[in-house]
């Protein structure tokens, strides 16, 4: 593969040569390794997530058993079920768009993974393929990053940390209310452990991590400061959330497939599929 | 004696070709070792940089099986077994022969960086006073050792050839080497987001995944300066609470 570089007598950066080759084709590269597999799976698993919260956000049913709620359908502002806080759909809601109590929320928690510094980098491999991997040719020979319109509105993503510190509280919220069963024959509420219990338990642990874990947190609570050592709620702060932040491709992953399996798992025990087991 | 394959580009700017060499290695050997070997035994112009052999001085950076590494820092039994080994210059810089880059791109540029500035001095006889865990932080920056792998695995520059608007991985670290440093009262956001180009990284981590040193590139340096870049110009809410402004 031959390099190209003329002469440029330009008095810039690159003063001395100016580059024209040689990449030009989608994929080119010399690497050997099975570069592609990584960006394929991502694609495979992020597409598969988002078709199927889709799906769950628009089926309005089936999204919670007994004292579970799906975490895609909570916080359940307006709904049926008896997790609502205010009540059934509101008259508001414009009879032309499909009514689901998911719709009003998820749109929060769409936006942080979004915006994430650690998605950002796995779907623009994936799905725009800038680059499709490193050292790997690319599509489009014009680039602008996040420098402008329209990815410079990644730079929002602190915001959605903050909500997303409400809906951590509601899903732990609708951890202690999966602990409390209703007697079917007295309608007393009393404590009890199912596995929907665990699996909501789980969620809350792994969003937790995820979120926790945040590098605009890390920021926020200490990264912003050259000098930590005088401080030291934020020092211990800061060193909390970078010892999660070290493994936040792994909590990013297991919190997006665990939100998935626990609407699964509400949304077939609802459906009289699989049976909640008991443990207390 | 075992033998392994090398296909070396060999060449200048004007134009490039593969050239096959089959050399006898043993164990423990380095890439650069098996370039050494062929340069003494078969190709006695071939060109290559090196210096220390210890991944210390980040001369010898080349790209193997496509990938930017240090040929002194990559053993040949890491690679596939039986299988050629393609040896190539970086490809982000201007080629001057064979497996020699003109990588001076790179000190024009660290030029043009706001140099240290430390707050006036801590104590009478000129000295300050710092504490370890705060110098920590930035002892990481300093383990770079300018081999510019970074620098040629960044597709900013390797594909788009931002090279007037984007610093690139290298420089990043340099600048949040100062920015993050307990003594410096510099202010650096201004130029981050538009000399600089701060915004042209999305984040791919390839900078960090080729890094010898292991130096968490994208985590620990350019992600912390977009969020100090957010601050000063993305966030009205920072703007408005300007006592959480965290400099210095």
């Amino acid at each position: 593969m031959a390099q190209g570089f003329q002469a440029d007598s330009q008095s810039n950066l690159m003063a001395e040569t100016n580059y024209v080759g040689p990449f030009s084709r989608f994929g080119s590269t010399s690497r050997k390794d099975a570069w592609w597999v990584q960006p394929l799976l991502v694609f495979l698993v992020l597409s598969s997530f988002v078709v199927y919260a889709t799906w769950a956000a628009f089926q309005g049913k089936h999204y919670f058993y007994g004292p579970y709620l799906s975490p895609l359908y909570s916080p359940e502002l307006f709904g049926d079920s008896p997790h609502s806080w205010f009540g059934p759909r509101p008259d508001w809601w414009p009879q032309f768009i499909p009514w689901s109590p998911a719709l009003l929320i998820l749109w929060a928690p769409g936006l942080f993974r979004l915006t994430c510094y650690y998605y950002r980098g796995t779907y623009y491999k994936a799905f725009w393929a800038d680059p499709p991997s490193c050292t790997v040719s690319e599509p489009r020979k014009t680039y602008r990053g996040e420098h402008s319109f329209p990815l410079i509105l990644q730079n929002i993503h602190r915001y959605f940390l903050y909500i997303a510190f409400f809906f951590l509280i509601f899903l732990s919220y609708d951890v202690w209310r999966a602990l409390w069963f209703t007697d079917p024959v007295s309608g007393e509420k009393t404590f009890g452990i199912g596995i929907g219990t665990l699996v909501l338990v789980i969620n809350v642990v792994l969003l937790g991590g995820y979120t926790l874990g945040c590098h605009s947190l890390r920021h926020l609570v200490g990264g912003i400061r050259d000098r930590l050592s005088g401080a030291p709620v934020r020092r211990t702060a800061y060193r909390c959330v970078s010892c999660l932040n070290r493994r936040h491709m792994m909590w990013a992953w297991m919190s997006l497939l665990w939100v998935a399996f626990s609407d699964v798992y509400v949304r077939l025990c609802s459906m009289g599929v699989w049976t909640d087991w008991k443990i207390i | 004696m075992p033998s392994a394959t090398f296909q070396v580009q060999r060449g200048g700017a004007g134009g490039g070709r593969l050239e096959t060499y089959t050399t006898e290695v043993a164990e423990g050997m380095v890439v650069l070792d098996a370039v050494l070997q062929i340069q003494a035994e078969q190709a006695p112009d071939l060109a290559v940089r090196w210096n220390c052999k210890a991944g210390r001085c980040g001369s010898c950076s080349a790209e193997i099986n496509g990938m930017p590494k240090l040929m002194c820092m990559t053993r040949l039994s890491d690679l596939p077994p039986g299988k050629p080994i393609l040896l190539q210059p970086m490809k982000a810089f201007p080629l001057i022969k064979d497996l020699v880059t003109d990588v001076s791109w790179n000190f024009r540029v660290k030029k043009m960086i706001k140099k240290f500035k430390p707050r006036p001095p801590d104590a009478a006889d000129g000295t300050w006073r710092m504490a370890q865990e705060d110098v920590d932080r930035v002892q990481e920056f300093r383990k770079c050792i300018e081999c510019f792998l970074c620098q040629d695995v960044c597709h900013v520059l390797r594909e788009h050839h931002l090279f007037e608007e984007f610093i690139g991985p290298r420089f990043f670290v340099h600048v949040a080497s100062l920015e993050m440093h307990p003594l410096d009262v510099e202010d650096r956001r201004e130029e981050l987001k538009k000399a600089d180009g701060i915004g042209y990284c999305n984040i791919t981590k390839c900078c960090t995944q080729v890094c010898p040193e292991d130096i968490h590139i994208t985590d620990n340096a350019i992600i912390p300066l977009k969020e100090r870049v957010v601050d000063k110009f993305y966030d009205p809410l920072k703007r408005l609470f300007g006592r959480w402004r965290g400099k210095k």
